[in-house]
């Protein structure tokens, strides 16, 4: 019974699904990134035919070749977790998340099965331009395959290009392009593999300072910092430009998320953005949400109102407006609205149900001819989620959450920007040597990007909370109903199993970055 | 005929070739594939990842009825 639903089974669900895709995603960027990166390096080899840089380009492939290994697999339980932990929400998005998974392991297998092979076999034993033609499949190849699973996440973020269907109670996928093309995938998937351009760059540049740190490798180290100062300078460009443009769309789809990450209650004109800022608790309360206020702040005036909507004056919404709706927003539609509407929306489908028990066609076909209707799926199923809330407040998500990993995520990759700089400066200036607290910080950066890249995951996905599938869907209706212990039992399996999978990994490439590229 | 199989042959060789010639990094990553591989499938799929729905209803309609009933369930999530 929903209305009994365990909330600590859907904790535990969603905190096992938390682990599973934090540990994936420790693998996935550094794929994503250095794969074009050893592309590059291959490729200046090619066309220089110096020995050197095939040296260097296997070292780079023999790291992403552990990576790669470890991770590879790592995503499949949560596709397991669908099944058994959230029933209801597998059930209910039907082909919309299906097709693009299925596009995605189709892609990954042929591409893992032949040029991952061709790249780690085939030197020497097929012709140099078919070798770097593999090495760059693999890399377009690896993050297209990433590109599937974006589309679907953006597809919760934002539902596009399906209609429900009340007879299969699934949403079927009425317009690919919609899906594919939804401003949030587009967004997303550019925002998220700049980001693995990035890490993949703070790793090899800390590495390359390690090895000069060392007196170890230089002229490798040297190109290799060469390769990952330009490629990750563009890529942490890249990464601000999309960001920038994702939080604008963040703004006009997922509101309720903006104004979170903003730390925002209170709507208004010339608004400020918030650099780096400290929360404290008031004591006063949204609903049962506790209210959030600036201890410390510091902030760039009018910038949000600019960034949102192009005016200084522009009027940007806070959570109270949000929930409550505002005279200086009249657009701004309230909650408790939204509620109404979704639950005539749930209504009509208790209707079509009774109908369909009572074996009353008539009155399906009428049910299901009015729910396909645009007004109905406009007006009501789109707040159809709205439906299984208690209060309007239980739309907040977790403010302190969303504030702190948004501004630690663009913080620290504004702290990239000066590294990248700082590392082709001193390149160039030839001073890389002399300067070894340079050295010693670009090792320790690389944790640092893998924080930041984390952070931004934690952020989309805990900053849509209560939500699986935006206005849709709460997480609560979308768990299955089985007991919390089996779940806290795979929680600590999955903990135990990736932990050492990481260990594992982390030990094999810290032995082969001790022992250096072959010679 | 002969030109037909050639190139499987080449293939086959190719990745056996790869595979015996594996650095100890290459043979210690694949021993970590296969066994994460086993427990994935073997352990965790079977013992503890049953599809839900596949396992308790035998249809789709039975399926379908059942994640209506919970789409229809009354408001109450949060009590």
């Amino acid at each position: 019974m929903i209305e009994n639903v365990d909330l600590s089974l859907v904790d535990w669900s969603r905190a096992q699904f938390a682990l599973t895709a934090m540990y994936h995603w420790i693998f996935v960027p550094l794929t994503l990134g250095l794969s074009f990166i050893i592309a590059i390096t291959e490729t200046i080899y090619v066309r220089t035919d110096r020995p050197e840089w095939k040296r260097l380009t296997r070292f780079w492939m023999t790291l992403f070749g552990i990576n790669f290994a470890i991770g590879v697999a790592t995503g499949i339980i949560l596709e397991f977790e669908f099944g058994t932990n959230w029933s209801n929400y597998s059930w209910f998005v039907g082909d919309i998340f299906g097709a693009p998974l299925a596009i995605e392991g189709i892609l990954a297998f042929f591409l893992e099965s032949t040029f991952v092979a061709v790249m780690f076999f085939g030197w020497n034993k097929v012709s140099k331009k078919f070798h770097l033609a593999s090495t760059w499949l693999v890399a377009i190849g690896a993050n297209l395959s990433a590109l599937w699973i974006l589309v679907a996440n953006a597809w919760m973020q934002n539902p596009v290009g399906m209609t429900f269907n009340p007879e299969t109670a699934r949403n079927e996928m009425t317009d690919f392009w919609a899906v594919l093309f939804n401003p949030v995938a587009v967004e997303k998937f550019l925002h998220t593999i700049t980001s693995g351009f990035l890490l993949a760059s703070v790793f090899v540049l800390g590495i390359s300072c390690w090895f000069l740190l060392k007196n170890r490798e230089v002229w490798l180290a040297k190109r290799s910092i060469l390769v990952a100062g330009i490629f990750g300078l563009l890529s942490v460009l890249s990464v601000v430009f999309t960001g920038d443009s994702s939080a604008r769309t963040l703004a006009e789809l997922q509101p309720v998320k903006f104004a979170a990450f903003e730390g925002n209650y209170d709507g208004k004109h010339n608004a400020g953005l918030t650099v780096v800022g400290v929360l404290k608790d008031t004591g006063e309360k949204l609903g049962n949400k506790k209210i959030n206020d600036f201890l410390f702040r510091i902030e760039i005036p009018g910038f949000l109102s600019v960034m949102t909507k192009g005016d200084r004056d522009a009027y940007v919404p806070g959570l109270k407006d949000l929930i409550y709706g505002t005279p200086d927003d009249p657009e701004i539609m309230p909650v408790t609205v939204k509620m109404e509407r979704g639950k005539l929306a749930k209504d009509i489908l208790d209707d079509y149900k009774r109908a369909r028990m009572m074996n009353d066609r008539e009155q399906v076909q009428n049910i299901m001819q009015f729910m396909r209707s645009e007004r109905f799926i406009e007006e009501n199923f789109r707040y159809f989620g709205y439906a299984f809330l208690n209060s309007p407040e239980d739309v907040i998500p977790d403010v302190r959450i969303a504030f702190y990993t948004f501004h630690l995520m663009v913080l620290l990759g504004f702290m990239f920007i000066l590294i990248f700089v700082l590392a082709l400066f001193f390149l160039f200036n030839d001073s890389l040597m002399k300067n070894r607290w340079f050295l010693r910080i670009a090792v320790v950066t690389i944790p640092l990007a893998y924080i930041a890249s984390e952070s931004g995951w934690v952020l989309a996905e805990m900053g849509r909370q209560p939500w699986i599938i935006q206005d849709l869907m709460p997480v609560t209706v979308a768990a299955t109903k089985i007991s919390p212990g089996s779940v806290i039992t795979t929680f600590i399996l999955f903990a135990a199993l990736f932990t050492v999978l990481l260990v594992a990994e982390v030990s094999i490439m810290i032995r082969q970055i001790k022992s250096g590229p072959i010679h | 005929m002969k030109k037909f199989l050639f190139p499987p042959l080449i293939l086959i060789r190719f990745y056996y070739d790869g595979f015996r010639n594996m650095s100890s990094w290459g043979k210690k990553v694949w021993i970590i594939i296969i066994i994460k591989l086993f427990i994935i499938f073997a352990v965790l799929r079977i013992f503890f990842f049953p599809d839900f729905l596949r396992k308790n209803y035998s249809d789709d309609k039975q399926r379908s009825e059942y994640v209506l009933d919970q789409l229809t369930k009354s408001p109450g999530i949060y009590d």
